[in-house]
């Protein structure tokens, strides 16, 4: 990968779990996606960066098809998820919602208790007897390192936790559900750096169990949690390559410029 | 640099006199009326006022009148709400932006600002008038028309603030309940509406402070009785029709009569609304 011709182009890897081929995307008239290929590895975390505005979230919604909900958006090209194409309207939008969980950039609890956050989405997928339920919850709320903080009041309001409690809260509810991959859209910004600490030591574990693709606005963030970075431009993937690579030395001068903030 | 802090402490000065004159105003005539209605009821306000009924003229109560208008106010608030409630939350999860929901809130704004008399009239001319036919003369006013008339009022009121506080509702919520596979309905049931709650409830007891004052669509539909009614297909009594009658008669003590009745009714409302308060902040703060 030292040719620069060849530095956008989708990595080899092994056993990728997306495959993105020609993908495009369009708010209306507005072209938001202009070709995107990529290969995004199992069971690693990829970091999407770039400016405001350069199609990294767009990118990111694709992946559970959650733009669909919204009119006037329209996704083309193709991107398969252990080769199967998710933008095959055949494509059941349960089954692939059950297998990637997905965490905003906000924290969203739902109006309900903490238990119930985290057991809503097993029961609409699988029906599990009490114990069972219980021990599913405390399985994802050990994983998502809240389980010591909630333990004795998961019959309390979620909305009653900190934002940084409520986030790893999301974090579980979406892990619960066992997915195989986890999409994370900004997930600290709205937090402090003790909580942020806190995510990005639990991207790092849960790396070994899930693939994840996270979008993130901080440079710093992306280096210390990610394997692989995509740097994303205009709508256009400029280059995509090992973390360690792209912040030391990037092939493009684009790249360069915006990961020593020299972008203007 | 002082000149403009100075110009700037003058401006805010200003502005919040202003603003506390603007509320001095509504706080003061809330005060009169409340005064005033106490200060020339108060003759009529004792055990009676709740134990007698109109029969008796100026030596009775307003028992059936009230009784009336718990019966009518509960028809209306109990046809508008489910059907308000429903068609709020089709107009917020379901149409929104699109022709036909714009279009349809716009009437419905339309019917928030319709006059109430029509409204009673408009129940007149589609239940009296028929039932009238049906029973072979026999006028059949009944607090259920009435009921119906106060739903139409109600009905729009309540659409407005479920579509509204539905609307709300951050979208992220919606994402994160997509995301997880669950579908709209579900999404709408079990965690939209609940995120609303309290915005609707606040809506209907609204609603409920709104109709309860109503006179005109009571005129052609409950018309009024002066003995007690429970049954609501009989002709019913109201507070506000009471009012509106006692007010026109020529004897002193049948003005306080009502004078008392309008004291309850204001008192009416301002529980209500201290109480759509109280549902409103006791859910804020175990948002904190």
């Amino acid at each position: 990968m030292t040719d620069p011709a060849l530095a956008a182009r989708p990595l080899p890897v092994a056993s990728p779990k997306f495959t993105v081929r020609d993908l495009h995307f369009h708010y209306g008239d507005f072209h938001a996606l202009k070709g995107i290929d990529m290969d995004i590895p199992e069971k690693q975390v990829t970091a999407i960066i770039g400016p405001s505005g350069c199609g990294k979230s767009t990118l990111l919604r694709i992946f559970n098809r959650i733009y669909a909900i919204y009119p006037k958006l329209r996704a083309t090209g193709s991107i398969l998820l252990d080769g199967e194409n998710i933008l095959d309207p055949r494509y059941s939008m349960n089954r692939l919602r059950s297998k990637i969980g997905m965490v905003f950039q906000k924290p969203v609890p739902f109006p309900m208790t903490i238990f119930e956050n985290v057991a809503y989405g097993i029961r609409h997928h699988e029906k599990l007897s009490r114990s069972d339920m219980e021990g599913r919850v405390e399985q994802a709320l050990r994983s998502s390192a809240l389980w010591g903080e909630v333990k004795d009041k998961l019959k309390q309001n979620a909305l009653g936790l900190s934002g940084g409690q409520q986030q790893r809260l999301c974090i579980a509810r979406a892990i619960a559900l066992k997915p195989e991959v986890l999409l994370l859209d900004e997930p600290t910004s709205a937090l402090d750096p003790i909580a942020t600490g806190r995510i990005e030591q639990l991207v790092e574990e849960l790396k070994s169990e899930f693939t994840i693709v996270i979008v993130t606005h901080n440079m710093q963030q992306a280096a210390r949690v990610s394997d692989l970075t995509a740097f994303m431009y205009l709508g256009e993937l400029i280059e995509f390559d090992k973390t360690e690579k792209i912040f030391t030395k990037p092939d493009k001068k684009q790249t360069e410029d915006y990961i020593t903030g020299r972008f203007g | 640099m002082n000149a403009l802090y100075l110009r700037r402490r003058i401006t805010n000065a200003l502005a919040m006199t202003m603003s506390m004159l603007a509320t001095l105003v509504g706080l003061a005539f809330l005060a009169w009326i409340l005064w005033e209605t106490l200060r020339q009821g108060i003759s009529a306000l004792d055990l009676k006022l709740f134990t007698k009924i109109t029969a008796y003229g100026e030596d009775g109560g307003l028992l059936n009148s009230m009784v009336g208008s718990l019966v009518i106010n509960f028809i209306g608030i109990g046809i508008a709400t489910p059907i308000g409630v429903l068609a709020g939350t089709w107009l917020a999860e379901y149409a929104n932006r699109t022709k036909l929901g714009e279009s349809i809130r716009f009437l419905n704004d339309i019917l928030l600002s319709a006059p109430s008399i029509v409204m009673g009239l408009f129940v007149y001319t589609i239940i009296v008038l028929p039932s009238t036919a049906l029973t072979h003369g026999n006028t059949t006013f009944s607090g259920f028309a009435g009921g119906v008339a106060l739903a139409l009022i109600a009905l729009p009121v309540i659409v407005r603030t479920t579509d509204e506080m539905l609307r709300l509702v951050p979208s992220t919520l919606r994402e994160a309940a997509l995301s997880l596979g669950v579908p709209q309905w579900k999404l709408t049931v079990q965690i939209l509406i609940r995120a609303a709650r309290s915005g609707i409830i606040t809506g209907v007891l609204l609603a409920l402070a709104r109709i309860s004052g109503e006179t005109a669509p009571l005129l052609f539909t409950a018309f009024g009785n002066n003995y007690m009614a429970i049954n609501p297909m009989e002709k019913m009594s109201s507070l506000p029709q009471i009012i509106y009658q006692y007010a026109n008669d020529p004897g002193e003590s049948m003005h306080a009569l009502a004078w008392a009745g309008a004291f309850v009714i204001t008192m009416f409302v301002l529980l209500l609304s201290l109480a759509s308060r109280l549902i409103l902040s006791r859910t804020k703060v175990s948002h904190d």
